[in-house]
């Protein structure tokens, strides 16, 4: 290993609006003939992903590109409901590039780079009308222009959407787009095949170890530069929103390989969820928000009434919401609307047979504008709510509970999007770069084709053509080392044998990150549940059974591989979290909050960027910092009130 | 729909076992109960954990999303893909659609085109390289017009998001007698043709995408309309009409 790297954000000096534009200028540019000569190896096919490959394949780099799924089009991108946020001001009602990015870092609650974010705000315009000329059927209005909406408690309407569907069209474009250039012959997609390791030569990220799923193969794929766009890694929780394969494998393995992993305690905690229904439960789904436009949240006032809602009168009703902050009322933003869910609930007053739920009442909504037109706005919403739980909501309220949706903590990266290990990018939503520590809905999408449209087909010149790159051969010893460490951890869960299968301990590992770093955190609680995950490992790799053999699909042996992956992961998410001692976005320590009960943040000791080095099995993490100035917008406390 | 109550259900479950692609297959039958509030593949996931803990392999079965829209999942139901409900795909599929003591048969989607690999999940790729002959709009990443620049009737809009909804399940081509994927075509060369984006390539597209799909080994649409009684998005077989005009066009003026 050669020094410790350290934590350069790369930020360009100068005003902020230009910053993005002077340094593009600044990075070296490669020839269109030259670029064939560099192999690129993109992993995951998400928004990120996807624009990231065909972008790069488009300009003449040879790609390779990964994804878990049986094909690009599923990553789970796919499944992003509400919009995508742009600030295209069509609407003339005062949006601009600057409210775009004032907003998101205040949204951030102040733990985001400042330069960032105001890139991303700069591309967002770019991204609308490249997925317009790509034929994504964004909603119109009837004179044919592209429609907007208001989203997530945002004060302008700068919101794009196609239906309820606007991640698949993105990303149906995203991935029409790449399967253009695998029919160009520039890309070659390999899917059910899982990245496992990250080979590094002389610090170098120079390639990826990845498993086939169909036939449990091996492969060593060389590359001048390695993308991670693998996506969240709400699955430590077991229950989030996420589909069934999000993962932490990729970014963990390469934190292993030298990549700090920064903020790993910002999660963010989706209020308008369907509750969970039994113990068989596998994931949670998420409802749109915007459904906080019209229904109204409340509970019983007294502590376990069990009466049925039509029979509470009105005067023993707790709109707490709308009590505690009359101005934003049902509108507050996540992160504030999930921590009074659970503190009623934690009260008592939660709702329905576990008590762990609230009601979204639509009743005045349906009684001032009409069925019909509840329905107009709702009504795929409503139909998934009756599908799932059999209940009307038409007839009934809503019962919603807060689900893991999202992470803002991620890889560590610079301005570039490299990670502190050479040569490798991180990109969407595993990099930890633009939401602070607490993101605005709609544009996780937006940061997802901002990074692998514009930021890194233009960043990635830094690396390729910066640094003297040796060719490398797969059957250098570093890619030898590196297989076969992989080969020898799969061949260790399948020979463990034990009496309980990954299924169970993956729910175990997810209630301790529920009950101890979910919601609410405490510093009790944290040291509590460090211990316990250190043991709950052990028994992992004590007692786990996973049958069959690694020669062939095996699921099990898939779902293990990741979750011994949550399990080293999380004690690291504990960790970040016992020392961030203040509240701030996502991130609620009890002991840090105002009388009145919100988050109160520690600018003094903690307006930065913990950033977590790993030093080897037996040695502990180091913590490093990278500090947060803010010149552009004022540090002030978040009001909701 | 079934009932409703909350009584667990007893059920007899025979589900499709296939060790791998060259290897014959057959039913296995087991005896569970499930709760009515269960989804379909929480079911099966129980069914997987119990096969475990008396050390035997699971059942391999593709999903993800879990949420109707990844298009992952897939299964013939009691000989429907995506089983019972209408437009409802098999993850969003609950047990309250069933009745205590149903006897429920699990297989996977049956066409020439989409091997099995192991016991429920298939292989299709081929859905994958139609897209490739053609499905796009040729336009790299760049600085293309200001969006607004180019207004769509809405009704052409929303036409085009209607063939755009397809989740790229397969289903279609697992009801047709003829293990055709024209729905699953159609959608795309649709939404494609409704906008004014995708008339450049007009012509190649039909033709490629068309030329693809017979390839790779589909059968030919002799106008069953199962597809559409088994697509879980309600893609209509109006698309396939205006495939059919498409591509009959492009011949006449590519001869
Ligand atoms: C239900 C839901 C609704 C949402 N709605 C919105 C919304 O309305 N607006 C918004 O802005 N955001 C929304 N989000 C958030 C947003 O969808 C995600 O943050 C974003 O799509 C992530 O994109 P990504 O490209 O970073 O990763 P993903 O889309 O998660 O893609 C990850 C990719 O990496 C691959 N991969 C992962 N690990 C490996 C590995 N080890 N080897 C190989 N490949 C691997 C996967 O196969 C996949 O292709 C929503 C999220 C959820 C859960
Ligand atoms: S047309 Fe319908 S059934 Fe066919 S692939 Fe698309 S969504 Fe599935
Ligand atoms: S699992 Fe995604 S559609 Fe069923």
């Amino acid at each position: 290993m050669n020094a410790p790297p350290t934590l350069d954000s790369k930020v360009p000096s100068g005003i902020l609006s230009d910053a993005w534009t002077n340094h593009k200028f600044a990075l070296p540019l490669i020839n269109p003939a030259n670029r064939r000569k560099f192999k690129i190896a993109v992993v995951g096919t998400g928004l990120a992903g996807a624009s990231a490959a065909a972008t790069l394949a488009e300009m003449g780099y040879e790609v390779q590109s990964f994804c878990i799924q049986d094909s690009p089009r599923r990553a789970h991108s796919i499944a992003a409901q509400g919009g995508i946020n742009a600030a295209k001001n069509y609407k003339g009602d005062g949006d601009s590039v600057h409210r775009l990015f004032y907003d998101t870092v205040k949204g951030g609650d102040y733990r985001a780079r400042e330069h960032n974010v105001h890139r991303l705000a700069e591309v967002s315009v770019n991204i609308i009308d490249q997925c317009v000329a790509q034929g994504v059927p964004f909603a119109r209005e009837y004179g044919g222009l592209l429609d907007n909406r208001s989203f997530g408690g945002a004060q302008v309407s700068r919101t794009f959407y196609a239906r309820g569907q606007t991640g698949q069209q993105l990303l149906l474009g995203a991935y029409s787009a790449l399967m253009r250039q695998v029919s160009a012959g520039r890309v070659e997609v390999r899917t059910r095949c899982e990245m496992v390791d990250v080979v590094t030569l002389d610090g170098i990220a120079r390639g990826i170890i990845t498993r086939d799923l169909e036939t449990g193969a091996f492969e060593r794929h060389s590359a001048d530069a390695v993308l991670l766009c693998t996506g969240g890694y709400s699955n430590a929780f077991y229950l989030s929103t996420n589909a069934k394969t999000c993962n932490v494998t990729a970014a963990w393995r390469a934190h292993k390989r030298g990549a700090f992993f920064a903020n790993p305690c910002y999660t963010q905690i989706h209020p308008t969820c369907i509750p969970v229904s039994g113990e068989y439960q596998s994931k949670l789904t998420l409802m749109s928000e915007s459904l906080r436009n019209d229904g109204r949240v409340w509970v019983p006032k007294t502590k376990g009434d069990q009466r049925p809602p039509a029979l509470i009168p009105e005067n023993e009703r707790d709109y707490y919401l709308e009590r505690r902050y009359p101005s934003f009322g049902n509108l507050v933003p996540r992160d504030v609307a999930s921590r009074n869910a659970k503190a009623v609930c934690d009260e008592g007053r939660g709702v329905g047979s576990t008590g762990l739920s609230v009601y979204l009442d639509f009743a005045d909504a349906i009684s001032r504008d009409g069925r019909a037109t509840i329905e107009s706005r709702y009504g795929n919403l409503f139909q998934m709510y009756e599908r799932i739980t059999g209940e009307d909501p038409y007839a009934q309220p809503m019962r919603i509970f807060p689900a893991v949706h999202y992470t803002m903590g991620g890889l560590w990266v610079d301005y570039n999007l490299e990670s502190t290990l050479p040569g490798l990018f991180v990109l969407g939503e595993a990099n930890f770069s633009d939401h602070g520590s607490n993101r605005l809905g709609a544009s996780a999408l937006m940061q997802g084709l901002a990074d692998g449209y514009y930021v890194v087909p233009a960043t990635v010149t830094a690396h390729l053509a910066g640094r003297k790159l040796e060719r490398i051969d797969t059957s250098h010893e570093a890619f030898a080392e590196a297989e076969s460490a992989s080969r020898a951890r799969f061949d260790k869960l399948l020979n463990i044998n034990g009496s309980r299968t990954v299924d169970q301990m993956h729910r175990a590992l997810g209630q301790l990150n529920w009950d101890h770093c979910g919601m609410a955190r405490t510093k009790e609680g944290l040291e509590q549940a460090l211990k316990q995950v250190v043991q709950l490992r052990e028994e992992f790799w004590n007692d786990v059974r996973v049958l069959g053999d690694g020669r062939s699909l095996n699921q099990a042996l898939e779902h293990a591989g990741r979750v011994a992956d949550f399990m080293e992961f999380s004690e690291l998410m504990m960790k970040d979290a016992l020392t961030r001692e203040e509240s701030c976005g996502g991130h609620f320590r009890e002991e840090y909050q105002t009388a009145e009960g919100e988050a109160k943040r520690d600018d003094a000791d903690f307006c930065h960027v913990a950033a977590w080095e790993y030093r080897g099995r037996d040695q502990q993490h180091q913590r490093h910092t990278e500090a947060l100035s803010f010149e552009n917008v004022q540090l002030t406390t978040r009001s909701y009130k | 729909m079934g009932g409703h109550s909350d009584e667990t259900l007893t059920l007899t479950l025979n589900i499709w076992r296939q060790s791998g692609p060259d290897t014959a297959g057959e039913f296995e039958t087991h005896s569970r109960e499930a709760s009515p509030a269960m989804s379909f593949l929480e079911m099966l996931d129980v069914v997987n954990e119990n096969l475990q803990r008396e050390g035997r392999e699971p059942f391999a079965f593709d999903h993800d999303c879990r949420e109707g829209i990844c298009g992952m999942c897939s299964l013939v139901i009691n000989g429907k893909p995506h089983g019972p409900e209408s437009e409802t795909t098999t993850c969003q599929l609950h047990m309250r659609s069933f009745n205590d003591g149903d006897v429920i048969w699990i297989e996977p989607f049956r066409a020439k085109a989409f091997p099995v690999l192991r016991d429920l999940i298939i292989d299709r790729s081929p859905l994958d390289r139609i897209i490739q002959a053609g499905g796009y709009v040729s336009v790299n990443t760049g600085a293309p017009q200001d969006a607004n620049a180019l207004p769509i009737p809405k009704q052409n809009a929303d036409l085009a998001m209607d063939a755009a909804a397809c989740i790229g399940c397969g289903a279609c081509v697992a009801a047709c007698p003829n293990a055709a994927a024209m729905l699953f075509t159609a959608a795309k060369v649709s939404q494609l043709a409704l906008l004014p984006q995708g008339a450049p390539e007009r012509e190649s597209r039909a033709l490629g995408m068309v030329e693809q799909m017979e390839a790779e080994g589909f059968g030919h649409c002799t106008n069953h309309y199962e597809c559409m009684a088994a697509c879980p998005k309600g893609i209509s077989t109006d698309n396939i009409a205006r495939m059919n005009r498409e591509y009959l066009r492009a011949s006449i003026l590519s001869r």
